[in-house]
């Protein structure tokens, strides 16, 4: 097996003027070079991303971001690999980078994508009534409103991204093994690209060693993976590092928004407006499949019942890494919330009302449900009070306010943050999204042997979250087996049917629905062959406690594993049905399920250093039907150490010549054990009522709902200093200069 | 150069660069893939591995450095087909999702309970806060070591014991390596 490794640039914006990989292709361990000229050749110097824009795989004509992709050694070790790239001259010609997003529409701003007709500007785009909404604005007693930014962030999965390509040249086959939460669309996208035919390509995505969005898009690395290996006739590997994944990968959030909010005195939010610059990097590789250019943002109305709302989203290049929407985003749903709860926590500052009664106030009742939002969205069900009340119980919330009272007359800064958030995850409904044209259905097959033993396959990819547990689980239920005794099949396209892949907390919602809805294919067929056995019309049995029994003799029974032995047999069938229990099950969602929950993050703040300490976090999830709530409480854990890492310390910032700040988890800090305190969690359950089994998704609520907690704590904490906002990450640094009044741009730099 | 180590009770001799890391070693030279290269700048804590008694961080460790020395990987733990304690505490306490944290947090937690055979929730917290977990938020990693730690003890069969199951020889001098696992201060 080969090795490769990419050359990178050290510069944000330069023109290529040569590149040079003479002495690199005499390095006697070296097998090849690629350059983007090499690649342009077979065309392969562009690929599409998952957003329709065209990415550079390796640069021709200049490179637009620090840590851009410009050639691809390939050698029979790793360390030789790396030697290699220092043997190759590249002249650039420096060009002025765009780093500030807030100046990128700006007359003179250098011009990032000269390919394209748009300059700078990727999308103007809007959602809502403004007219509806401007009056509600006229006619509000208060109205409250900020600028904030939700920074740039990476989902930093521990395992970075990599691959091995093989191609066989005599059969024509390609096998990539990838880092990759969607193969089959992978697949589909690689077809296109490499003009090879889509059956002869294998995507093998083994466990992955998490993914967080990360793992969505297409690479430069996994493209340059495929052609050496091409050109080579032997297998490449690549593995980026930890600086290669921080810095060229998908990055998360750069939303810059103005928010306002509107009331009357005595509370009722009335509407929200907000304008939003969002920067997309170099190139538009937002990993979100919905129609909108700004994903679902423009759920930003969140859980409460607003009169009207508007929301204009301004997309623009600059000069950094492309990407836009990975890391447990639900698709902008995590700006969004971020914005309604800081808003509503303002609000509530102005109005001098409990940011928890502000909430009561205007949550959606459940009957509301379903409920059509100012912009668009029907969310299928809710209990929005029973949670918020479920969490300020839990807290002891009445309790926590005095302490804070007494503490802060003792000069102690202790903060009391809440978030309520509305998520919407399952993509999708075909009207509002689909990947390059793929609608977003999933398939499952299910094998039920003659023991009765089974195997599931599923289109969707684990990176952690126990699909091998849940789809079997699943199954079991439906079939009245053991989870032990069914196989779950996924990560690899030759052995599963065809589906987009694990994102956006879809597995359960729309995977899992087809998992649900292929057992109950399987379980009626059953049902036939049952019948055939005992002799009876498939009319007089009924399915209970996990078996078929004849009604009226319940004693009279069959299980699946009985019925699958006959199914296989010479057992004479009724006309019309097939041996075996097999079958195949599409599924295509016809909306997304709504997931909400009610935070409650208490933070202890020392004004003298700017340190957070976090020392409790309630968090009461609903989720619909849990399918395995050890799992799902897995889920919630990680997402409130996301809370923690994001509203505290995790941003990839610039320097205004292009550098980037955040590089390696030196620089770049996730939260460890010591920053993450041990959470309080808390459930209802109200059913989705269109998903089989009334699931929701449950892997990106608590980032989602985790990060306005904090940082609506912090803020709580600094309210004796008069401060009402400060952007994330609320470093120490952060914090004390906001106690002083002089907050940062944390996105230009952070001290 | 030529190194020769004992990892896992099992001597290995291999001609390598100066420059190779221990992990590379581990995983590229001798195969042993159970060990995880996560960062490259001592942060993550996916490569630990025990250098002699010590829990270090091996892709900030050359392999020559640990010429002549005992090494002990996430496969070392098992014993005879029976899962160490602590590995049957991850299973239990569901303290790992996508794993790749997980053969560093089993080295650092046997080590742990080596030496403070019941520690308090906050001196595990402690103990693993040179490593990073992106799945767990770190509570179930925290109820694992728990758990193991009361497993560890347990009786098992007829006065049999879940003794601490990689000892290693006490360390024969070889060169100090301060590559200790313990909170990264920032």
């Amino acid at each position: 097996m080969l090795h490769g490794a990419i050359l990178r640039s050290p510069l944000a914006h330069a023109r290529i003027v040569s590149v040079d990989a003479t002495a690199a292709r005499g390095h006697p361990m070296v097998v090849a070079v690629l350059t983007g000229a090499d690649l342009a050749e077979r065309g392969l110097a562009w690929m599409p991303t998952l957003f329709g824009d065209l990415q550079s795989v390796l640069a021709t004509d200049k490179v637009r971001f620090q840590g851009q992709e410009v050639a691809f050694v390939v050698a029979t070790d790793r360390y030789a690999a790396r030697d290699a790239l220092e043997l190759i001259a590249v002249d650039y010609e420096p060009l002025p980078p765009l780093m500030d997003a807030l100046t990128a529409l700006e007359p003179g701003a250098p011009a990032v994508r000269e390919d394209l007709p748009g300059g700078n500007r990727v999308f103007d785009w809007s959602a809502g009534d403004k007219a509806a909404a401007d009056a509600a604005f006229a006619a509000a007693d208060v109205v409250v409103e900020c600028d904030m930014l939700y920074p740039r962030s990476h989902p930093a999965p521990l395992e970075t991204c990599g691959a091995i390509a093989e191609y066989d040249a005599t059969s024509g086959r390609l096998t990539l093994w990838s880092t990759s939460q969607a193969p089959h669309a992978h697949r589909t996208m690689y077809a296109g690209l490499t003009g090879l035919p889509e059956h002869k390509i294998r995507i093998v995505s083994p466990d992955l060693g998490g993914g967080f969005g990360a793992k969505v898009p297409l690479y430069p690395g996994y493209v340059c993976a495929i052609a050496a290996a091409m050109e080579t006739g032997r297998p490449v590997k690549w593995v980026e590092d930890r600086s290669e994944s921080l810095m060229s990968t998908a990055f998360a959030r750069d939303y810059h928004m103005h928010g306002e909010i509107a009331a009357t005195a005595d509370g009722e939010i009335l509407g929200l407006r907000a304008r939003v610059l969002a920067d997309h990097g170099a190139f538009n590789a937002a990993a979100q499949p919905s129609k909108f250019p700004a994903g679902f943002f423009h759920i930003f109305t969140g859980s409460y019942q607003v009169r009207a709302a508007y929301c204009e989203v301004t997309g623009v290049f600059t000069n950094k890494a492309p990407g836009g929407v990975a890391y447990s985003c639900s698709f902008r749903v995590t700006e969004a919330v971020y914005l309604v709860e800081r808003l509503t926590d303002m609000l509530a500052g102005r109005l001098g009302m409990d940011p928890a009664e502000l909430r009561m106030r205007n949550l959606l009742r459940p009957e509301q449900f379903p409920y059509t939002s100012p912009t668009g969205w029907q969310y299928d069900s809710g209990e929005y009070p029973r949670a918020l009340q479920l969490a300020l119980d839990m807290a002891g919330y009445d309790k926590l306010r005095r302490e804070q009272a007494e503490r802060r007359a003792r000069g102690e800064y202790m903060g009391i943050g809440l978030s309520f958030f509305t998520e919407a995850v399952g993509a999708g409904p075909r009207s509002k999204m689909d990947i390059l044209g793929l609608g977003m259905a999933d398939g499952a097959d299910l094998r039920v042997h003659p023991t009765g033993k089974a195997v599931l396959s599923i289109s969707v990819q684990s990176q952690g979250q126990g699909h091998e547990t849940t789809f079997a689980q699943l199954v079991a239920h439906e079939l009245g087996l053991s989870p032990d005794d069914v196989e779950v099949v996924h990560g690899d396209t030759d052995r599963t049917p065809y589906g987009l892949g694990t994102y956006g907390s879809r597995s359960t919602p729309v995977s899992g629905a087809a998992a649900v809805v292929v057992a109950r294919k399987v379980r009626e067929r059953a049902r036939l062959v049952a019948a055939a056995m005992l002799e009876v019309s498939a009319d007089d049995l009924d399915w209970q406690d996990g078996k078929w029994r004849v009604r009226g003799d319940p004693d009279q029974a069959l299980g699946v594993g009985e019925i699958a032995m006959a199914a296989h047999s010479s057992l004479e069938l009724p006309a019309g049905v097939e041996g075996h229990l097999d079958a195949s099950a599409v599924y295509n969602p016809p909306n997304l399920t709504f997931p909400f929950g009610a935070y409650i993050c208490v933070t202890d703040v020392d004004p003298g250093t700017g340190e957070v300490k976090v020392r409790r976090f309630i968090a009461v999830d609903d989720c619909g039907v849990r399918i395995n709530p050890m799992i799902v409480e897995g889920q919630v854990h990680r997402g409130l150490a996301d809370g923690i890492g994001i509203a505290l310390m995790q941003v990839i910032s610039f320097d205004e010549i292009g550098n980037c700040l955040g590089g390696s988890f030196m620089d770049y800090l996730l939260p460890t054990a010591l920053e993450c305190p041990s959470p309080e969690l808390g459930a209802t359950v109200t059913p989705s009522p269109h998903h089989p089994i009334g699931a929701k998704g449950i892997g990106e609520s608590a980032t989602v709902g985790s990060v306005p907690a904090v940082v609506n704590s912090v803020v709580d904490a600094l309210a004796p200093f008069g401060v009402v906002h400060a952007d994330m990450p609320l470093t120490p640094a952060n914090v004390w200069l906001a106690i002083q009044g002089r907050p940062l741009r944390t996105d230009l730099s952070v001290s | 150069m030529k190194v020769t180590v004992t990892v896992n009770g099992t001597d290995y001799t291999r001609v390598v660069e100066p420059r190779l890391l221990l992990i590379h070693f581990l995983r590229d030279e001798l195969r042993l893939t159970g060990s995880h290269w996560g960062c490259d700048t001592s942060n993550c804590g996916a490569c630990v591995v025990w250098l002699d008694e010590t829990p270090v961080k091996s892709c900030t460790v050359l392999a020559v450095m640990a010429d002549g020395r005992r090494i002990a990987t996430v496969e070392g733990l098992a014993r005879g087909g029976a899962l160490d304690p602590v590995q049957e505490a991850f299973a239990a306490c569901h303290g790992l999702q996508c794993g790749f944290c997980t053969p560093g947090m089993l080295m650092t937690a046997r080590w742990l309970l080596d030496h403070n055979p019941d520690p308090t929730a906050d001196e595990i917290r402690e103990a693993i806060s040179g490593q990073v977990c992106r799945c767990t938020g770190y509570e179930n990693i925290v109820r694992s070591v728990l758990w193991a730690a009361k497993h560890d003890n347990a009786p098992e069969g007829e006065g049999d014991r879940h003794g601490p199951r990689l000892r290693v020889a006490p360390a024969q001098g070889g060169p100090a390596v301060h590559q200790g696992a313990g909170h990264v201060h920032r």
